[in-house]
């Protein structure tokens, strides 16, 4: 075992490096420009030398590199501070499902913006009836003509307000079984009918959005898939909304709170030198340094041309927790001073900030509930959950006074 | 990148589990859970003529010289396989200390007999209860003469020689090697005995100095972190092995009217132990790596894979049990044989807590930190 790359691999990310060395935007490039004007200035820069979404066809945009060259891409990316984050929804799953659901003129009409920048997609899954139970959307679509017309809400949509474009998942026939009257469509976030309501968090952000349709249009031709095949579809997106390959590192974690264990005091000693301090931190030692290497598996099957096992999927269930964990801990370290926020906080409130958040990330992009009835089922072959909703029509399921 | 075993170590881990497979099937542990037997002698001689205790040794002394990976995968699947042999204490412990701190005379007179499994050696360290340390070491080792009671000492009742670690006039650590023939040996009740544990009492008991060693209590912690990565695989394959019990028999359980495999309390617990013994395995790997190659992280990846190793263990075997329900706490079924193991190893050479304690330690010492 080792962890050198193949001549090719050290080659590809030697020649990754130097263009990265060359072309990372200066802080007085980004001076001025909000969040993102910033992501698109990089990204069409990156796409401009051919290195965007690089594992994409070279004809929708990308270079054709392999999935290794994109993981060591990746890696030699992020060392750089570049601006991300809001082309991860739109390249990373609304992309993968457009290239196996759209037509070639489709593909070729949306998937280059997509890869430039020019365009932001968000995706509109969630209904307040339907989180986990995505199945259970009802937002409708009805056929009017050449058109379908939208009525009705979706949630939790990250970037609603800023996008361009949405995939979307409609009810097109409410008396066939829940999964079977669901029909895939992408739509212009900008149609009349379409309103946008931001949504507060715990945390204090507002990165979410309550999306609001009112007699929406769609064309037909926006349909992917066929009628009733919405949930096929939407597997492929939901497939590609966990396969990224993680690598951790910045903000709470063990090296940081081992830090701030060696500097506040319990009993007039460093906090580092208690028992149960050291205890508690070398089991998140383990557990970051378990899905370091896990990871550095999977790259090991990607590097051979092998598809990685299920073992990666344990990344987010773990680390959503044990941040939540280490925040918690952190703050108590801290002592009478660990709830203070902001610039008298310890590390300008770094710790109560991971506390707050922490909690949507056991939810978002399957709740931890969700993550582990999929290991079981999928990785351990274990039997699905009862389902009273199976073989009835989808508007004679019953439903409760939350949603 | 490259952090998987080779094919040949994956046949070797297939040849190893269909070995296992037939020669140690449950009935073999019970076997010797159930007698006075120090191990079973039968399967410690077709291990042997497989070669297996002679995988990291040089050829030169009769070994086959390969590398640790190997007997990391032989590992696994001893642990898998809940073998009750002396394998632990012969090959990860008394084997590496010659290995490692012998001069080519104790070379020479030693590694071929453990080679070929004639000869069975161990470590004896502990004193009783707590954390032995320098400052607790009782056993004395002066004028060649060893003094002083070990106990527990896993397969002491049987072993031929111990690997002794006792504090000389100096108060300066020795690492020892001694005959046990002629030592008073009792045998002490542990919670697995499918593993016999002895008390070894030396009253001037005739003892040479571990050659090449300096600094002892140096050489026993360097010792405790290799034997660390290749009992981490005991653990983890004992983890696995107590995974697939567990949902083998939700599958097939049936209560309220379907597999109890199909309620969400039994299927995320074991997701959770699928997570830690992934987590455990992985680290494996990293515990491999630095021990094949002596890298300077050697201590932090041994502490690392170690902790989890413990941890992964422990939950897999007590939700095995708790998943087979009232017919898990019978001694009639198998789930104990994990449970039993798990706590065993899992205290064999230094708790989870001693490791956690190491691990910071050793972390704290290491360029990882540096480069944090």
């Amino acid at each position: 075992m080792d962890f050198n790359d193949t001549p090719q691999e050290a080659a590809f990310r030697e020649e990754a490096r130097d263009w990265l060395e060359q072309n990372v935007p200066s802080q007085e490039e980004l001076e001025g420009l909000d969040e993102i004007a910033r992501c698109k200035l990089w990204q069409k820069r990156k796409y401009d030398a051919g290195w965007a979404c690089i594992r994409w066809p070279k004809e929708y945009g990308g270079r054709g590199a392999s999935s290794i060259e994109n993981v060591i891409w990746g890696q030699e990316e992020a060392k750089f501070p570049t601006p991300a984050g809001v082309f991860a929804i739109g390249q990373g799953m609304a992309a993968p499902t457009l290239m196996s659901w759209a037509t070639e003129d489709q593909k070729r009409e949306h998937l280059p913006p997509l890869a430039s920048g020019e365009n932001i997609w968000c995706q509109l899954f969630s209904e307040p009836a339907g989180g986990s139970d995505l199945a259970a959307a009802r937002t409708k679509a009805e056929k009017d003509g050449d058109d379908w017309v939208i009525n009705g809400q979706k949630i939790w949509t990250s970037g609603a307000h800023y996008s361009d474009y949405g995939i979307i998942v409609l009810r097109t026939d409410p008396t066939a079984q829940k999964h079977k009257g669901l029909t895939y469509f992408f739509l212009d976030m900008k149609s009349p009918g379409i309103e946008i309501k931001p949504i507060k968090q715990i945390s204090g952000g507002a990165n979410f959005n309550e999306v609001y349709f009112t007699d929406v249009r769609v064309p037909d031709a926006q349909r992917l898939g066929e009628v009733g095949q919405g949930w096929q579809v939407a597997i492929t997106t939901l497939m590609n909304e966990r396969a990224a390959i993680g690598g951790g590192g910045g903000g709470v974690g063990f090296s940081r709170v081992h830090r701030l264990a060696q500097r506040v005091m319990i009993d007039d000693k460093p906090a580092i030198e208690d028992a149960h301090v050291r205890a508690q931190l070398a089991t998140w030692y383990c557990q970051e340094s378990g899905l370091k290497y896990t990871g550095y598996r999977s790259l090991t099957a990607l590097s051979r041309g092998e598809t990685p096992g299920p073992e990666n999927s344990i990344g987010k269930l773990v680390g959503a927790s044990k941040l939540q964990d280490m925040a918690n801990f952190a703050m108590d370290l801290c002592e009478l001073s660990g709830i203070v926020e902001g610039p008298l906080a310890e590390e300008y409130g770094m710790y109560p900030g991971a506390f707050m958040g922490a909690p949507g990330g056991r939810i978002a992009g399957g709740s931890d509930e969700i993550m582990l009835n999929i290991l079981a089922e999928r990785v351990l072959g274990m039997p699905q959950d009862i389902r009273p909703d199976k073989g009835i029509p989808f508007n004679e399921i019953p439903t409760g006074s939350n949603n | 990148m490259n952090f998987e075993f080779s094919a040949e170590q994956e046949l070797l881990r297939e040849q190893a589990q269909s070995f296992l497979a037939d020669h140690c099937p449950p009935a073999t542990v019970r076997k010797i859970l159930e007698s006075n037997e120090p191990y079973d002698k039968d399967l410690w001689q077709g291990i042997a003529n497989l070669g297996w205790m002679s995988t990291v040794i040089p050829e030169n002394y009769g070994g086959l010289g390969l590398s640790y990976y190997e007997l990391s995968v032989i590992a696994e699947e001893i642990g898998r396989a809940l073998a009750p042999v002396p394998f632990s204490s012969s090959v990860y412990l008394a084997t590496e200390a010659i290995l490692q701190g012998g001069t080519e005379q104790q070379k020479q007179k030693y590694l071929p007999g453990l080679a070929t499994g004639e000869l069975v050696g161990t470590l004896a360290f502990g004193e009783g209860a707590g954390r032995p340390t320098v400052n607790t070491m009782k056993t004395t080792f002066e004028n060649g003469k060893l003094n002083g009671t070990k106990f527990p000492v896993a397969d002491g009742m049987d072993a031929d020689f111990a690997v002794v670690v006792a504090k000389s006039s100096n108060d300066q650590i020795s690492v020892t090697l001694t005959d046990l023939a002629d030592v008073e040996k009792k045998l002490v009740r542990t919670i697995d005995p499918s593993r016999k544990h002895a008390e070894l009492t030396f009253t001037d008991t005739e003892a040479e100095a571990l050659g090449a060693v300096s600094d002892g209590w140096a050489f026993t912690n360097r010792l405790l972190d290799r034997a660390a990565v290749l009992f981490a695989w005991e653990q983890v394959g004992g983890a696995q092995a107590a995974l697939e019990q567990a949902k083998a028999y939700a599958m097939e359980r049936y209560a309220f009217g379907r597999p109890i495999a199909g309620f969400q309390a039994i299927k995320h617990k074991l997701a959770h132990a699928y997570v830690k013994n992934t987590l455990a395995r992985s680290n494996g790997y990293y515990g491999s790596w630095a021990l094949d190659g002596d890298e300077a992280e050697l201590a932090l990846a041994a502490a690392t894979c170690r902790v989890s190793a413990i941890q992964a263990y422990y939950y897999a075997s007590k939700e095995n049990i708790q998943t087979h329900g009232g017919m898990g706490f019978t001694w009639e079924f198998d789930c104990q044989f994990f449970y039993r193991r798990a706590k065993l190893l899992s205290v064999n050479i230094g708790s989870e807590r001693w490791w956690q304690d190491r691990l910071i330690n050793a972390y704290e010492q290491s360029n990882v930190a540096a480069a944090a």
